[in-house]
């Protein structure tokens, strides 16, 4: 059976030894003598991946493994009045069956915000936030259908499900909150006895003076929006292995994670074990989007079992189990309000929302102020007052996916700019051109904190350029209405549907590169990224062989290995790009002055003599007087044949942990052309294109595929995905038989238009860009398809945008007119 | 109760020891140690799992290794020949079409059934086939050209 070894350091060498298993011949070759970030470099993480010998966390097998089933609650709140675990613990293979109260025994309980706000947004922003925590396992209460309540471990996953079986829970039944609004009532039951209600947070900004601003403003549009509930589902659920080390006391967790930092730090403080005693790694992770971006009571739980039993223990999340424990996102009620001028420009924006958290709220206000801060969008909004307020309902807990609030915003902003139009009779496309920061209002302070705690300033680009081009994409506007009303005249309803938005990205506190010369000249680079797909061993490598004037292939990487970086963040918000990048050219520049020093001393040359020149350290203008990074590595050493300058420290490895001043603004406009047929209420997207910015492109090919891969998962989301609850709080859509995954056959095709504008904020001017195609296609094919309806009147103002809701709306509005 | 069952795959001959409920694709991970099948439901939507089984795409996380005895098994590691690549393995890398590479075997599995057929199917065949597999990463539009490529190239060698 394929094993990934317990020591991180011959896991990477496999990596390596897979890199050259198969050879695989490139259509692509990159352009020698140009720099390698800008090509479309082929992945080479492709190999292992395509022929099988990918290493994902189930394929993980240590020499006497045991196996975990979990026992999830089968209702949406209750006492839990006792656990009999008797019955599974005489099952045949169980080790061990634990219930929360066994923990509380045995556990501090979980402390800790997760997400630390910085002194800098807690001084500025007015909150209030209580943040319970969630236990290992339920004790006292379960808060949702699926909460973990009892864990059974078992020679097979086969005997561990059966053990699970037996498992008797005694629960006495508490009344549901599936509604948020309901849930704030005054007599409504409290989810969470330490908190006085459901309500677990809430926040405040403004800019300017909304309410004189609002009253006075020649028009007004109040309208409620919903954003609907769904989630990243990645294809590979979660999954984690454990093992305890006798020997030096220690715990290695293996995770399908996205912050293997993070989990260290979790893990730590939950076991009472000092961080040097954990060692986190992130092996191949079949997709995250952020629903693998914080640390899951799983994620510490197994390794406390692991060192319970002394074996090492494995949990692999089943399909079920993910929908309805792995965190869901978005699920947000605003009623928003716009003052406008008789031109369409926004005089006056208001918003109040809920989120509805779910049972617990992992990461604190991450996605509400998210929302919030991202309202304004690519508009010069003058008077703007957001509120919002977190609330706990018995679902799902609510966490970060793709895009993390800011969709939510744009259904706001984006449904708004048409309400405007349509109240004028103006095109949305020109209310939006009228109310957009102009390129040359660049750089564009929106006088509203970001959630760094840094007033935003939206660095550069060309917000109506990008506009332009995304309608230009589609065939243009003019063409599109005499498109639109020729189709009309044959009783076909077209619709074009925008979407605009910017999206802070690269989000700090820090991301950290170790970079090294090996003895053998190559490159080597740690870091505290964990990349679930995105390529990023390929951009790391393209950079840092720009870096050193080497090839990618002369670079190695770990990533995802808390073994490999004393301190790492991980990757979530489009961050990785950018803050991995910066800290790889700083530690790069760093170690470049004692390589050329040390060359200097092997060449009797001044350090300003030399060059970086086809992985040498080459006299400038002197050919063949050089000496080769592997010599250099090699004069580095310590020792007595030493050929470092006197007194200079031994070694070639410079670690640099970049902090970002703040983020640095990407943007984008979506244009969907779509279809409604009447009769069955379903829409068809006819074309869609995306003109984006996310400044220098380091791999055109993966960057596409990263707005494509995003932009699909929105229109899936917008048209087919959701994560329901009925009244009791019973899961709807618990399998993929219910909920909806886009296929091949559900896609448009869908133009990408690069726009690039070079971030100022990081030395190679990149910005993120992992999440930004996800944040548009809702609301742009909900004004698409108000469009193509208009002669109805239809609003679509909530999503999904599902047949049956365009249906019912179109035979209301039939009605209505008859 | 286990017993004893004869699994041919990629054509080598697999003698293990399993139980009547165990799926093929379990007999094919861990007992066979060919863990670049995945799964992905394990109820038959997502086609992770899937895997040659006479010629047919089957999902191996619906089918009981018992009922897979005796019958030629294809998998994602026996699709390369040895150190070269399969053409739809090449046209997955020139293509971008794999991300997190989680889904991709099945995929892979999926489309060599259909372009290695006798009669290789039009371009609307291929969509509504490479529909019954789910992929979160792509988007599909690089899936589906890869496997058109291959298809063609396969037929040019």
């Amino acid at each position: 059976m394929t094993s990934l070894d317990g020591g991180m350091g011959h896991y990477t060498d496999r990596l390596l030894h897979c890199e050259n298993a198969v050879s695989a011949s490139f259509a692509f070759h990159p352009v020698d003598g140009q720099p390698f970030v800008g090509q479309s470099i082929p992945r080479r993480e492709d190999a292992r991946l395509l022929i099988g010998r990918g290493q994902y966390i189930n394929d993980l097998a240590l020499p006497g493994m045991l196996h975990v089933a979990f026992v999830r609650s089968p209702v949406a709140h209750a006492r839990i009045v006792n656990v009999d675990l008797s019955a599974a613990e005489r099952a045949p293979g169980v080790h061990l069956a634990v219930c929360g109260a066994d923990l509380l025994r045995a556990l501090p309980p979980v402390q800790d915000q997760q997400l630390p706000l910085p002194a800098k947004w807690k001084t500025t922003v007015s909150h209030k936030i209580f943040d319970p925590r969630q236990p290992l396992l339920a004790i006292d209460r379960v808060r949702h259908v699926g909460e973990a309540v009892a864990v059974v471990i078992a020679e097979s996953r086969y005997l561990a499900e059966d053990a699970a079986e037996r498992v008797v829970l005694e629960l006495e039944s508490l009344p549901a909150q599936v509604d948020p609004e309901a849930a704030l009532a005054a007599d409504a039951v409290v989810i969470h006895q330490n908190a006085s209600s459901n309500q677990l947070a809430e926040f405040a900004i403004a800019k300017g003076d909304v309410e004189s601003a609002m009253a006075s403003a020649p028009h007004r549009i109040k309208r409620r929006f919903y954003h609907h509930r769904y989630a990243a589902v990645p294809m590979e659920c979660r999954g984690v292995a454990a093992q305890f080390d006798e020997r030096t006391g220690s715990y290695t967790i293996w995770s399908s994670t996205q912050v293997v930092h993070w989990l260290r730090r979790e893990a730590s403080q939950t076991l009472g074990v000092p961080e040097a005693r954990i060692h986190c790694i992130a092996p191949d992770v079949g997709g995250g989007f952020g629903g693998k971006g914080h640390v899951y009571p799983e994620d510490l739980l197994i390794p406390f079992l692991a060192h319970q039993v002394r074996r090492p223990v494995k949990w692999i999340e089943d399909r079920r189990e993910h929908q309805q424990s792995a965190c869901h996102s978005r699920d947000q009620i605003h009623d928003a309000e716009v003052g406008f001028d008789n031109e369409g420009r926004v005089l006056a924006l208001r918003d109040a929302f809920i989120m509805d958290c779910g049972a617990w709220n992992p990461v604190g206000v991450g996605i509400p102020y998210n929302t919030a801060s991202h309202l304004c969008g690519p508009y010069d909004v003058p008077n703007a007052a957001i509120s919002a307020r977190v609330v706990a309902t018995n679902k799902v807990p609510n966490a970060p996916y793709r895009g993390a609030g800011r969709p939510e915003a744009a259904l706001v902003t984006e449904r708004l700019m048409d309400l405007i139009a349509h109240t004028l009779g103006l095109e949305p496309m020109e209310v939006r051109r009228r109310n957009m920061v102009s390129a040359q209002q660049m750089p564009y302070p929106v006088h509203l904190p970001y959630r760094d705690g840094v007033s935003i300033v939206y660095d550069g680009g060309d917000y109506p350029g990008a506009l332009q081009k995304a309608v230009d994409a589609i065939g243009g506007l003019p063409a599109f209405r005499a498109e639109q009303a020729a189709a009309r005249a044959q009783g076909r309803y077209l619709g074009l549907g925008l979407g605009s938005y910017t999206e802070g990205t690269g989000v700090g506190p820090f991301e950290g590169a170790s970079v090294r010369i090996d003895p053998s000249g190559r490159l080597y680079v740690a870091a505290g990224s964990c990349p679930q797909g995105q390529g990023m061993e390929t951009i790391f490598a393209q950079i840092t062989a720009d870096q050193w004037q080497v090839k990618p292939e002369q670079v190695m990487l770990t990533l995802a290995d808390t073994g490999a970086i004393s301190m790492g963040f991980g990757t979530v918000a489009s961050r990785s790009t950018v803050n991995l990048s910066a800290a790889i050219h700083e530690a790069s520049t760093r170690l470049r002055k004692k390589v050329f020093a040390i060359a200097a001393n092997l060449l009797e040359c001044a350090d300003e003599d030399l060059e970086l020149r086809n992985g040498t350290v080459a006299i400038k203008g002197v050919p063949g007087k050089s000496v080769s990074l592997a010599d250099v590595a090699r004069a580095s050493r310590p020792g007595w044949d030493s050929k470092r300058p006197a007194g200079m420290d031994a070694g070639l490895e410079e670690t640099y942990y970049w902090e970002p001043s703040t983020v640095t603004w990407s943007y984008a406009s979506h244009a969907a052309v779509v279809e409604v047929d009447l009769a069955l209420g379903r829409v068809k997207i006819l074309r869609y294109a995306i003109a984006h910015d996310c400044g220098v492109v380091v791999n055109p090919m993966l960057a596409e595929g990263q707005i494509i891969g995003g932009a699909v998962q929105g229109i899936g989301g917008g048209l087919m995905e959701e994560m329901a609850y009925d009244s009791e709080g019973q899961l709807l859509s618990g399998s993929f038989m219910d909920y909806l995954l886009p296929t091949a056959s559900d896609v448009p095709s869908i133009t990408v238009i690069h726009q690039e504008t070079p971030s100022t904020l990081n030395p190679l001017g990149v910005k993120g860009l992992g999440e930004g195609g996800a944040i548009s296609p809702p609301v742009a094919l909900a004004n698409a398809v108000c469009d193509a309806l208009s002669e109805y009147g239809i609003e679509i103002n909530s999503t999904p945008i599902r047949p049956e809701a365009i249906w019912q709306a179109v035979k209301t509005a039939r009605a209505s007119h008859a | 109760m286990k017993q004893p069952i004869t699994l041919q795959v990629n054509q080598n001959t697999y003698d293990i020891e399993a139980e009547p409920r165990r799926t093929l694709a379990d007999a094919l991970r861990e007992d066979c140690g060919l863990t670049g099948t995945h799964l992905g439901c394990e109820h038959g939507v997502c086609g992770a799992c899937t895997v040659i089984v006479d010629g047919d795409p089957m999902r191996a996380c619906l089918m009981f290794a018992v009922q897979a005895e005796g019958r030629a098994i294809r998998t994602v590691e026996g699709l390369a020949a040895g150190a070269t690549l399969h053409p739809l393995q090449q046209a997955f890398i020139d293509h971008h079409a794999l991300q997190c590479g989680f889904c991709t075997a099945g995929f892979l599995m999926l489309a060599t059934s259909l372009i290695e057929r006798a009669d290789p199917p039009d371009d609307q065949e291929l969509l509504d086939a490479l529909s019954s597999n789910l992929c979160r990463c792509t988007g599909y539009k690089n899936i589906v050209n890869a496997v058109r490529a291959a298809s063609v190239a396969l037929r040019q060698r």
